[in-house]
């Protein structure tokens, strides 16, 4: 984790306003928010994990209605959305950058930018939900996938249950996910507020650092994600 | 463990001081858009039972560029970071494929 | 023989719990030391609790007849009393309150890293408490604590998802818990205080945080899905609809099997602190106890499918998790080989911390043994089930867990309090929850083997059970007895108890060089630490400074 400190103008003894009481360093303290940060996604791999582990196990049982199901899902869309994550990331990465190097303007540009891009991937994703809505795949009990044909075998239809099971998982990873974005911007807006208000420096910008490798790791779970539901079979 | 009590961090971002890390960003930007368009196509390729493999061998090298370069998990100037990062994967693994062995072997006679 | 005692001084100072008075210091307090009694308290209340359905649910086994409760209410009993005590008294037991208050003294710090995710850990504890209470008081649930799918999705009546909404938020305080102390003792520790000079009870700790953080998401991520399956009938576990129980098994047990070395880990902290004090004498192979400790973290991840031997898993791996439980044993059996090590040519002083650190060496050895009982599949498919698993986990989380929490409440009660407890008193009640808790669980060990089912309220079918099962109830009133006394002693001597010296014990550990109790910020002056773990030789070497002491 590149942290700046600008050489030699900072002794032991000058305690930064930031500094918490416990600590005996503002090192200590950034060392320790950038692990707390890291353990933290590891518990949110985890989480993801399990789900991830359900998917594996129903994609391997029933392959066929798996693909069925995902191709009625839209791939231009996921694409869209795939990059438009990407460009957040880019952007979260120059804000920390513009936070290392005094750049307050850059700095709340990129961070305005990926709340901005956040808010594009929730609107892409409503709209998509809105479709499945409409197309009674949302599971329950108005949940309907008759006569869907199995890709690469004409004439052979989907199980609507095991279809179900398909869009059960679409539902809660992406929802998951979704969530977690809603969180990442709740984060961002209140970055891009301390940010206003001048609350960081080169020698202290840990909350953008640590709210990055957040917001990267809800961009890796979406990377995934994309492939293992939007892609599984579109070559038929 | 090689991290120590409050030693001293020697900062190693020495070289980004006079380097700017932009070009590299932007690299690692383009790279994830290409795998992204990359993936895409190759879903539609039929590659029998290699799909899955590709389309997911293109998202970890996605995901592991995000890791070692947006994340800085490249720079880190402590092992412990590229540990955590690991050691999680590991666990993730075990999960999946110790299940999977149930999974897998259920059917054998 | 028991400890000296050296004369402490009378006057009182200020220390971290008279700095402030009035409710909201302590309920907004970021003191580790606070959030500690707070976690005490409530650990104890739950605890009380998970032992009323206990009480219940023995008084029903008096007779083979399902005389008491009806069989749906019986269901209700075993499960809200699993939950309540898994959930709300054994997981967050020793690391909340011995944890919290001992992981900062033990390396130096003046806190945790995350002082106010500390506290934000206690908030989450009590509102998945209050849910579950909630739940428990408006009809509970009858799944048993495992909540198994299709029965807990698709047909039982009862308040699944309000119970499995609190236990995953009190599973978030579980990993803030866990989090927390991983990042402390990465950052926090004092200088000189190098890996390898930490007090066990830190290694362990650490081993505990991690099986928190890596398996409580997998539980966490579970409970969503069966609530999104109950309410929607989505079909991921539901066998009509192409979906398998098993994966909710697999899923349930990732976490539920690690979670009882979350349970057991902090326990053999405890015991690892305690012998040592009092054999006074180094602990026997340091290194091996402390890569033990982090062994079991990892292996227990390794064996969760032995739950489910008798469920219709692939043959294969249960032969693959068969195995792997055999190695997951060996890290234990290494602990239990160095703290016999560590008694042996020892100077033993009977306290009370070490009658229950004895306690614990015995039973959770028992406990331990019969689990390799259970890995074995052959064995397996007959005693799964049945009173055999009850009385084996018991060993393990009584006899193990609690005599280990016991045992460092007592040790550690002068430094959290600043008062000395009865210790007559002590030593009494620890003998009683010993033979309370054999006369308990023993029988139990006989009735599984016999074939008595667990979760039956009815054994009118074999009433030849009764005997032992009117044992095992006679244990349970005693062993509550021996429950009750430390709670009465331990809140008398924070009145009339005798102030406490700084080390009470002469033991090692920083913990013991602060005063009794602590002021909030813990040492006057940072430590620097110059000194092996354990160093009883040198606290023993007589020296001419040392003051005489007297009783």
């Amino acid at each position: 984790m590149p942290d700046s400190t600008v050489a030699g103008l900072h002794h032991q003894e000058i305690q930064h306003p930031e500094l918490l009481h416990h600590f005996a360093t503002a090192e200590q303290q950034r060392n320790s928010a950038s692990l707390g940060m890291w353990v933290f996604l590891a518990t949110e791999l985890m989480f993801f994990g399990g789900l991830f582990c359900a998917y594996l196990i129903y994609r391997h049982w029933y392959f066929a209605d798996f693909a069925a199901a995902s191709k009625s899902i839209s791939m231009p869309l996921g694409a869209t959305n795939t990059a438009v994550l990407i460009c957040s990331s880019l952007t979260v990465v120059l804000a920390v950058w513009a936070a290392q190097t005094a750049r307050r303007t850059l700095l709340l540009i990129t961070l305005a930018a990926t709340m901005l891009l956040g808010l594009t991937f929730l609107g892409i994703k409503g709209i998509e939900y809105r479709q499945k809505f409409v197309e009674h795949h949302v599971p329950g009990a108005s949940f309907s996938f008759d006569h869907e044909e199995i890709p690469g075998h004409p004439g052979q239809y989907a199980n609507p249950s095991h279809a179900q099971i398909f869009f059960s998982l679409y539902f809660v990873m992406t929802g998951l996910h979704a969530l977690h974005m809603i969180i990442g911007l709740g984060i961002f807006l209140w970055l891009f507020l301390m940010a206003w208000n001048g609350r960081f420096s080169p020698e202290y910008h840990t909350p953008i650092e640590i709210g990055g490798l957040y917001w990267h790791f809800v961009d890796i779970v979406w990377i995934y994600l994309f492939p293992l539901l939007y892609l599984i079979d579109r070559h038929a | 463990m090689s991290d120590s009590t409050r030693a001293e961090h020697s900062s190693d971002h020495s070289s980004e001081h006079s380097k700017s890390p932009l070009p590299g960003y932007f690299a690692v930007f383009i790279a994830l858009l290409i795998g992204t368009g990359l993936t895409v196509f190759a879903a539609t390729l039929d590659l029998g039972a290699f799909n899955a493999p590709v389309a997911l061998g293109i998202a970890t090298v996605k995901a592991t560029l995000v890791a070692l370069f947006f994340m800085h998990v490249y720079h880190a100037s402590e092992k412990l970071t590229k540990l955590v990062v690991i050691g999680a994967i590991f666990f993730l693994l075990l999960l999946l494929g110790l299940t999977m062995t149930d999974y897998a072997t259920r059917l054998w006679s | 023989m028991s400890m000296e005692i050296a004369i402490p001084q009378p006057v009182e100072r200020e220390n971290y719990l008279n700095k402030e008075y009035g409710v909201w210091s302590w309920l907004l307090t970021t003191d580790h030391k606070r959030i500690a009694l707070l976690y005490l308290i409530s650990i104890t209340f739950f605890f009380f609790i998970g032992g009323f359905f206990a009480l219940l649910i023995r008084l029903e086994l008096l007779t083979p007849a399902g005389d008491l409760v009806q069989a749906d209410t019986y269901n209700k009993l075993f499960t809200m009393h699993g939950m309540v005590m898994v959930f709300f008294f054994l997981i967050p037991s020793i690391p909340a309150v011995l944890g919290n208050f001992l992981v900062p003294l033990m390396i130096g710090a003046r806190d945790l890293a995350f002082p106010r995710i500390n506290l934000l850990s206690w908030y989450l504890y009590i509102i998945g408490g209050v849910m579950m209470l909630h739940c428990m008081l408006t009809g509970g649930v009858d799944t048993g604590w495992t909540f198994y799918a299709p029965f807990s999705t698709n047909y039982t009546n009862t308040k699944i998802v309000e119970a499995g909404l609190a236990i995953f938020v009190a599973g978030f305080s579980s990993i803030l818990t866990g989090l927390n102390f991983v990042v402390t003792i990465h950052r926090m520790r004092a200088p000189g205080m190098t890996w390898s000079r930490l007090p066990l009870f830190i290694w362990a700790h650490y081993a505990t945080s991690l099986i928190q953080l890596l398996g409580t998401p997998v539980i966490a991520v579970t409970i969503v899905l069966v609530a999104a399956e109950r309410a929607l009938h989505l079909g991921i576990f539901d066998p009509r609809l192409g979906g398998d129980p098993l994966l909710f098994q697999h899923l349930f047990w990732f976490y539920s099997h690690p979670a009882v070395y979350i349970m057991i880990l902090p326990s053999m902290g405890v015991v690892t602190e305690i012998i040592p004090c009092f054999s006074r004498k180094r602990v026997f192979g340091y290194s091996f106890i402390a890569f033990s400790s982090v062994a079991i973290a990892v292996f227990g991840f390794l064996v969760w499918a032995h739950h489910m031997f008798v469920a219709g898993m692939s043959v294969y791996a249960a032969l693959v998790f068969s195995l792997l439980s055999y190695a997951v044993a060996v890290p234990s059996a290494i602990k239990v080989f160095n703290w016999t090590a560590t008694l042996y040519k020892g100077s033993i002083h009977y306290d009370a911390p070490m009658l229950y650190a004895f306690g614990f060496l015995g039973l959770f050895t028992i406990g331990g043994l019969t689990g390799l009982f259970l890995s074995a599949l052959g064995i397996n498919v007959h005693v799964t089930d049945t009173y055999f698993v009850v009385a084996h986990f018991h060993y393990i989380m009584v006899g193990g867990a609690v005599m280990g929490y016991l045992g460092g409440m007592h040790f550690w009660w002068p430094k959290i309090s600043g008062r000395l407890y009865p210790e007559g008193w002590a030593r009494l009640a620890a003998l009683i929850v010993f033979i309370g808790f054999n006369l308990t669980f023993f029988p139990q060990f006989l009735l599984g083997y016999m074939g008595m089912p667990r979760r039956y309220y009815d054994y009118s079918h074999m009433p030849e059970f009764q005997v032992l099962n009117v044992l095992s109830t006679a244990g349970a009133t005693v062993l509550g007895v021996g429950y009750l006394l430390p709670m009465v002693y331990f809140l008398w001597s924070m009145r009339y108890g005798k102030p406490a010296p700084d080390n009470p014990w002469h033991a090692a550990g920083l913990e013991w060089m602060t005063s009794s109790p602590p002021t909030t910020f813990n040492f006057e002056k940072e430590p620097v630490v110059t000194w092996e773990a354990y160093n009883y030789e040198e606290l023993d070497a007589p020296h001419p400074k040392e003051v005489p002491v007297a009783r």
